[in-house]
């Protein structure tokens, strides 16, 4: 970064002056500016050559491969100006080669969307989940899901907006566990200040950016009083410097009964790495079920775009009955995140009017259509839309 | 006892055989696993038990009362020993009176005592070292959807039998290094074979078909694999019941939108509350549940989702029904069979009245209206009551 340099050759002159002490000045600018909180916005990664974004695309396993598909043909017909590059992750290998290569072309292009990656439990315990691996490599500290019901799909509650905004890189997910005793397994969780200060302010910079009034923290404080103890404080203090919202927080116990009976007192919600994953889960159903909710994992200088529920779908991979919505909104909050908001709105619109309109609904949300049938109808209505497209 | 017949054998053939086979006969005899039925508590004295009850916070004292004076009304042979826990007391002297009081009597009905979030880490969740120094090891809880309480699901009949002493509860945390947290969760083979146990044998008892254990060992392998291997190991002994396997936030989705696939489910210690609360949202809220915890000496009947309801403490809005089930759960314990039934049909009457509804399943009855209800039910059965003879 220009600056950092600046400063660095700076002081290679200004040293022999002030001998040490403006040498620990220089140590001070160089955590300043390294410093990740005190970066504002994400810039999207520069790879736009010839007008082009290039996007990473990893299909995964299960139903990914056909899902990611449906998104290229997607974006061929309506002419977006992405391109993808492919890079499959084989889940039986026992060896982190294919998931490096993967972390390296995203590290390249910035941005990726995939599909879930199977982790199975056979294999040995030292084989980590490749997802998870995927997301602490490249440091996607915030996984954000914004559940809201869809008008064409029936649902017992109604009108749910909440945004849910989960720590994905720590807490119960750290993969740190062993057996000192024979037949006594510890699993470590781990909650630090850093993260959870991190976790804290993303969560209110996209509650104030988003007109949102009240972020709610779960935790289990008063079980597990030292961790959650830790990120309630940190998100406190955070809140403090955010008056116009306002904070509270909840036990997850209490949330999840909540959340069944009545969703719509939630706003924002922001929580540890496994709390985050049922409540997410939780709200997911109450929506319409996995095939309708996209979910995006945010970083410092990386985002990787993908279905929240981040469910492989073994059982229906080759069917053509998958929802294609979720990735296809996915796929759209991608295209904003490249700045590409017209095109991510007229996919949407599209997506939204086969789900809202014409009613085309797979089999997951109790309709009878195909996904390739949700798809052809998407492209007419991007084409009717007037917009420049390939013909169908 | 058989126990004793084999513990005298050793002494014949110790000089015979070496003093391994005494030493395996010794630990096979004191192995709690093999024990095969739970007795009472011999604390009948002139025909009347004598039960601990520790009232609590919140909500708890008031229901309690209301339990007293049912028991009294339907002169039921119990009597209660009544020990206060002062929750904001930072000596352990209270709580160790109530387990005292509890191994002395065998079984206890309570309410939640409050954990004050404010005070130091060092000072235990009060519920928690019950459970953990009496080794309840057991947290079962039946839900139930209830005739005449509205709910958006229906036909919900699932048994949730949750690990109630190790796990995320181990409350082991410590603080390394400044601002890094490391909470230790423990999962062993004994206690993961006992429960598993515990659940199966219940499911046979009570003629269920399916057990689903819930987990998340895709994530953490050691841990959750143990408890699930442990599972599998104990399914293998019961093959007319179907084992199957979930992961948790699949579980919570499903049990939003299909909560009727599930029977019997049983689960490590965090993952036991969250969907213990889920179910217990979906048949109508925390005033309906009733909760048991059990162990191999000693009982503890409680609410299903252990609220202090400090917020409608003392209004005469609380809902009487969960506290009055687990109590209808104390007396089925001690084998007062009659007293039980009589008791619980009295209370689904009433619930089925909607203009006795308590705020909780959205009516404007109290407390007092519920529990007179009750009691008028139980004098129309004609059985024997304080009135009838003339005490009231």
């Amino acid at each position: 970064m220009a600056a950092h340099s600046a400063v660095l050759s700076m002081s290679k002159i200004i040293n022999p002056f002030w001998g040490g002490r403006l040498g620990n000045t220089v140590k001070v600018f160089g955590t300043t500016l390294t410093s990740h909180r005190n970066k504002t916005l994400l810039t999207p990664p520069p790879a736009k050559y010839g007008g082009r974004h290039t996007v990473t695309l990893i299909p995964g396993d299960g139903i990914g491969p056909e899902l990611l598909n449906h998104v290229r043909e997607v974006f061929r017909f309506s002419c977006v100006p992405v391109d993808f590059e492919v890079v499959n992750v084989n889940s039986a290998l026992e060896t982190d080669d294919d998931m490096n290569n993967a972390i390296t072309a995203i590290r390249r292009n910035g941005i990726a969307l995939k599909g879930n990656i199977e982790t199975k439990h056979t294999m040995a315990p030292s084989v980590k989940s490749r997802n998870n691996l995927l997301r602490t490599s490249l440091d996607l500290y915030a996984n954000v899901m914004h559940c809201q019901s869809l008008p064409g799909v029936q649902t017992r509650h109604k009108n749910i907006d909440i945004m849910i905004i989960r720590e994905n890189t720590e807490g119960e997910y750290s993969s740190l566990e062993h057996e000192s005793v024979s037949g006594v397994v510890e699993s470590l969780k781990i909650i630090t200040r850093n993260n959870s200060l991190r976790i804290a302010d993303y969560a209110f910079k996209l509650a104030r950016e988003k007109g949102r009034r009240r972020v709610t923290a779960v935790h289990k404080a008063n079980i597990m009083k030292l961790g959650d103890g830790l990120f309630l404080q940190c998100c406190r203090e955070v809140a403090s410097g955010y008056p116009d919202i306002t904070f509270d927080s909840m036990i997850v116990d209490n949330t999840t009964m909540q959340l069944v009976s009545k969703p719509h007192q939630f706003d924002v919600m922001v929580m540890p790495n496994l709390y985050g994953n049922v409540v997410s889960n939780v709200c997911a159903g109450l929506v319409g079920g996995p095939g309708l909710v996209p979910g995006a994992n945010y970083g410092n200088a990386y985002a990787v775009f993908e279905t929240a529920t981040r469910n492989t779908g073994k059982s229906i991979a080759g069917k053509n009955i998958a929802n294609p919505t979720a990735m296809l909104l996915a796929s759209c909050m991608m295209l904003d995140h490249l700045k590409l908001y017209d095109h991510a709105t007229m996919i949407r619109h599209a997506v939204l009017k086969t789900m809202n309109e014409t009613r085309l609904h797979t089999a997951d949300i109790g309709g009878q259509g195909t996904t390739s049938e949700v798809v052809q109808t998407i492209m007419r209505i991007i084409q009717s839309g007037g917009q420049l497209t390939t013909e169908l | 006892m058989t126990a004793r017949s084999v513990r005298s054998l050793p002494g014949v053939l110790k000089s015979v055989f070496s003093n391994r086979l005494s030493r395996v006969y010794g630990a096979a005899a004191c192995n709690q696993r093999h024990k095969s039925t739970y007795t009472p508590p011999p604390a009948r004295y002139g025909g009347r038990h004598t039960v601990t009850l520790i009232p609590g916070d919140g909500i708890g004292p008031e229901l309690a009362h209301h339990v007293r004076e049912l028991f009294r009304f339907c002169c039921v042979p119990v009597d209660f020993e009544v020990v206060n826990v002062d929750s904001s007391m930072a000596s352990e002297d209270d709580i160790n009176n109530a387990i005292m009081a509890i191994r002395r009597n065998g079984v206890a009905l309570k309410g939640n005592i409050e954990t004050n979030h404010n005070l130091p880490p060092s000072y235990k969740s009060r519920n928690s070292l019950l459970r953990t120094t009496l080794d309840l090891y057991a947290n079962v809880m039946h839900c139930q959807s209830l005739p005449g309480v509205r709910t958006r699901h229906k036909n919900i009949d699932i048994m949730i039998i949750r690990e109630n002493t190790e796990g995320e509860y181990s409350s082991l945390e410590h603080e390394n290094v400044p601002g890094v947290v490391e909470c230790l969760k423990i999962i062993t083979k004994t206690k993961s074979l006992r429960i598993a146990d515990y659940a199966f044998r219940a499911a046979r008892a009570t003629g269920r078909r399916r057990v689903t254990a819930v987990h998340k060992a895709n994530i953490m392998k050691l841990a959750d694999g143990l408890f699930l291997e442990c599972c599998k190991e104990v399914a293998s002994g019961y093959p007319e019941i179907s084992f199957d396997s979930m992961i948790v936030d699949n579980t919570t989705m499903q049990l939003v939108s299909r909560p009727q696939q599930f029977d019997v489910m049983v689960m490590p210690n965090l993952y036991g509350n969250v969907v213990s609360n889920v179910c217990a949202g979906l048949v109508g809220g925390p005033g309906l549940v009733p909760g048991a915890n059990y162990g191999e000496d000693y009982a503890v009947f409680e609410t299903g989702t252990r609220n202090t309801g400090k917020s409608i403490a003392n209004h005469n809005t609380a809902n009487p029904t969960a506290m009055l089930l687990a109590s209808c759960l104390l007396l089925d314990h001690v084998k007062l069979h009659a007293y039980a039934s009589m008791i619980r049909r009295a209370i689904l009457s009433t619930i089925t009245e909607t203009r006795l509804h308590t705020a909780d399943l959205g009516g404007q009855g109290s407390t007092s209206e519920v529990v007179q209800s009750i009691m008028n039910a139980v004098q129309s059965t004609g059985c024997l009551t304080t009135e009838r003879i003339g005490l009231n």
